[in-house]
């Protein structure tokens, strides 16, 4: 067997047990929030009968393990089960949410990443001259200020004052593409700015470590412009942590953009979990963990998979 | 027209500026005399109503938990959608006084207030096509009545006792009199559903102006005209669009940038500064929620009438309206019930913040030693200033209040009602009736004041069963006294609901019970 498959292999199987114990980590956690499910759900005033009932419904009485496994494998069979507050069934709602929340991020993901990594690319070139300097100052800028305040500096500017772009970035089933895409360019803005920064400077650093190897020094001596040694000779070298630090904000932009999501009115996965952990909505919080725990590992595996076809020592073993 | 031609006319044509002013700013701004007098005058005839466009709602208070059951309503944006979509039997007025007819058509009571007929109005269809029957109002009031259907009327259908239809009339027997039955059916849970919605009881069906078309949780909600509405003063706009926001910032900034009609819970701080913006008109009505502070008045040293009143007189309630509610609402006068109540007691002196009368009761009192006051930001909105300034009011009149700050999660279950001294928020109830048997019966559940008064809970039954409504409020004066005096409520300040409208909005009016107009706002309004 080809060593980068038994690798891919080793790594998707990995990623499988470690979804594995998220699940049992997400179950168990849901298990020890305070306060018994069914009394949460209907509020002091239930009666000990409507109590009953409900935990029957639910399965309460069941031992733990067993109700572990019940989750597991309807889980595994796409049977995420109904939101106990408004009786919608699971997969389809959060399906929607999941269908935006990658719409969100993958059009801010479309425009950060490739961004991101000319502006390391430029920085590299013109190292500690001011185009570097230019570009550090406004990328770490933007990731420093909070989200929540570079969403309404937007707001503020681009759709109050010179009203540019909706202040609200509700999108529907049936909506027609560019105006979707109308309604998400302050969200996508926000974004990203705010992971702009991380990418670029990891790019910058990663290419720059590259350049000291004795093999630049070559190139150079052999007369190489300076992008055409960034870009065929020191970028390839520097792939593996690159792709790394994409992932991580992917993975932020599908799991983390709740403040953004509030601010803009976004209907996407994080506003729907946090309403549904306020109303103590088990299923759904499950549901909605799983999905986030998996999104997690899938897009790390990618990167390590990436990571490993990038190095040609596993590509051409001897 | 210009945004700040419009503004000035609209100020105009509300009475807010003289006309003479507005001719002069319109000249200003580089229009003809002629032309300025035409605008203003169709600016005052655009005072009828508009047919079709659409209305869109930016609102607090939703989530994707929300279900079109009305019976689990229990926030800003399932109050508007059960307004929306559907109709009660009746609804309260606007100015206070008797209620107004919706689905009921005639409502009549034996003389001992025990035995209540309601006419059900004819040839009211659902929005299935299905002709409303009384059979379908005593499904609904049954589906309410039953404890597994958790449905947040179950307070008000636990006095029925047995309901029974007498061809079109609907006779409600309740278990003991009560004169204020009409008030309560006007609760916004009890919308009339085919069937009592026991068959589907999430269908989002009903007889009322409109009709819901998509239905998103948390996200929005649009509905469109129901044509064959048998009311034609409501339902102007062909559709109503809601967009849940429950950003503060955000909704305001939808407003401004004009992506919406309507915005419900402005924040006091941001309104004055919202108000002068050119397309926006920021509305308000008093409402009957209020914030309080309480004490528990069976628990030392709460259990002393002079330190009670002590405190009582060393609150500075004008200040708290001003600082804490920037004036959008009105002082409180340490009982539960204000002007938006049916059957008001007028004339009950107003007590004032006053340092003399406090340093003599807390002297009177004995006690000595701080007292300590409970308080989180999740009591009301600004409590934590609120308690500040309380202390030092207090502390101008020798008395040393120690605040201790409590965690919001949780506040509710091991706060509120059970510590002796802690601030809070009352939602206030339809009638009189209906608040002080929530919270100031001896045996009430959520009475967080611990007052205990036979004379007080012997009033408050003989009210019920009082039809004379001259002699009911003599009644409810007596009361309100009682708890005024020798009560646990310090209450300095009823809350405004605060709504922002666009200036293309017209027909809005002020209506005290509820948030936006009472929830009539999408369907007595339009878009001119």
């Amino acid at each position: 067997m080809h060593p980068i498959l038994k690798f891919v292999a080793q790594r998707i199987l990995l990623g499988l047990v470690l979804l594995l114990a998220a699940s049992v980590m997400i179950f168990a956690g849901t298990q020890i929030l305070p306060g018994d499910v069914a009394q949460s759900i209907l509020g002091q005033s239930a009666t000990p009968q409507a109590l009953a009932n409900l935990r029957a419904e639910l399965g309460l009485n069941e031992p733990v393990v067993s109700r572990y496994f019940a989750w597991l494998f309807g889980a595994l069979q796409g049977d995420l089960g109904t939101a106990l507050t408004n009786g919608q069934d699971i997969a389809e709602a959060m399906g929607r949410r999941l269908g935006n929340t990658l719409f969100l991020a993958g059009w801010a993901a479309l425009i950060s990443v490739p961004l991101a990594i000319t502006l390391g690319l430029i920085a590299v070139r013109y190292a500690g001259k001011w185009p570097d300097k230019l570009i550090s100052a406004v990328t770490l800028t933007t990731v420093s200020i909070p989200e929540f305040l570079l969403g309404y500096i937007v707001m503020f500017y681009l759709a109050v004052q010179f009203r540019l772009f909706p202040s609200v970035s509700t999108v529907y089933d049936g909506m027609p593409l560019l105006d979707k895409l109308n309604a998400i360019a302050l969200p996508v803005m926000v974004l990203v700015m705010v992971v702009l920064g991380h990418m670029m400077r990891m790019t910058r650093a990663a290419i720059l470590n590259v350049m000291q190897s004795a093999y630049i020094e070559t190139a150079e001596l052999k007369g190489l412009r300076p992008f055409t040694i960034i870009r065929k000779h020191a970028f390839p070298n520097a792939i593996a942590p690159v792709v790394n630090v994409v992932m991580l904000n992917m993975a932020y932009l599908v799991v983390g953009v709740v403040v953004v999501e509030v601010v803009f009115v976004y209907p996407g996965m994080g506003q729907y979990l946090v309403d549904h952990v306020a109303k103590r909505d088990v299923p759904v919080v499950q549901a909605c963990g799983l999905v986030f725990a998996a999104v997690y590992i899938g897009l790390n595996m990618l990167a390590d998979v990436i990571a490993i076809l990038a190095n040609p020592r596993l590509r051409h073993p001897r | 027209m210009s945004d700040e031609l419009r503004y000035y006319l609209n100020r105009t044509v509300m009475g807010r500026m003289p006309r003479r002013a507005f001719l002069g700013r319109a000249m200003a701004l580089g229009l003809t005399a002629t032309a300025a007098n035409t605008m203003l005058g169709s600016g005052l005839r655009a005072q009828t109503p508009v047919k079709g466009g659409t209305i869109k709602m930016g609102m607090q208070g939703g989530g994707s938990t929300d279900s079109l059951d009305p019976a689990l309503a229990a926030n800003q944006v399932t109050f508007q959608i059960c307004k929306l979509f559907g109709d009660t039997l009746v609804e309260l007025a606007p100015g206070g006084g008797p209620v107004l007819m919706k689905l009921a058509e005639e409502v009549s009571s034996t003389p001992d207030a025990k035995e209540w007929t309601f006419k059900i109005r004819k040839g009211v269809t659902f929005h299935n096509g299905k002709e409303m029957t009384p059979e379908d109002v005593v499904a609904t009031l049954e589906r309410h009545s039953d404890d597994e259907s958790k449905s947040g009327a179950l307070g008000v259908m636990k006095g029925i006792e047995s309901m029974k239809i007498d061809g079109d009339n609907v006779v409600v027997t309740l278990t003991g009199p009560n004169a204020d039955l009409p008030y309560l059916m006007a609760d916004y849970h009890l919308v009339i559903q085919p069937n009592g919605g026991k068959d589907d009881p999430a269908a989002g069906i009903g007889t009322g102006p409109y009709k819901v078309v998509t239905n998103e949780p948390g996200v929005r909600h649009v509905f469109e005209k129901n044509e064959n509405y048998w009311d034609a003063e409501l339902g102007h706009a062909g559709t109503v669009e809601i967009l849940v926001i429950n950003d503060n910032t955000a909704r305001t900034s939808a407003l401004q940038s004009g992506q919406i009609h309507m915005a419900n819970r402005i924040d006091p701080k941001v309104a004055r500064l919202l108000d002068r913006a050119p397309t926006v008109d920021v509305k308000s009505a008093s409402g009957k929620g209020h914030y309080v502070f309480i004490m528990h008045c069976d628990t030392a040293p709460f259990d002393n009438n002079d330190l009670r009143l002590a405190l009582k007189y060393a609150i500075n309630r004008e200040e708290m309206v001003e600082k804490i509610l920037q004036g959008y609402g009105s002082v409180g006068n340490d009982f539960p019930i204000n002007k938006a109540y049916p059957l008001f007691p007028e004339g009950i002196e107003q007590r004032t913040y006053d340092p003399d009368k406090a340093k003599f009761h807390y002297e009177k009192s004995g006690h000595s030693g701080p007292i300590t006051l409970r308080t989180s930001d999740v009591a009301f909105s600004g409590a934590l200033d609120a308690t500040a300034l309380f202390q030092q009011s207090a502390q101008a009149c020798g008395i040393e209040l120690e605040i201790k700050r409590e965690p919001g999660d949780g506040y509710w279950s091991d706060v509120w009602n059970v510590q002796p001294f802690c601030a809070s928020y009352w939602g206030g109830r339809p009638v009189q009736d209906q608040m002080y048997s929530t919270a100031y019966l001896s045996t009430a559940d959520w009475n967080d004041t611990r007052f205990k008064d036979e004379k007080f809970d012997a009033i408050l039954v003989e009210a019920k069963g009082e039809l004379d409504e001259a002699k009911r409020t003599e009644m409810y004066r007596e009361m309100a006294m009682l708890v005024r005096d020798e009560g646990g409520l310090i209450l300095p300040m009823f809350n405004d609901f605060v709504s922002a409208i666009s200036t293309d909005v017209q027909g809005w009016i002020d209506d005290p019970n509820q948030d936006m107009m009472n929830g009539y706002a999408p369907s007595k309004c339009w878009v001119a």
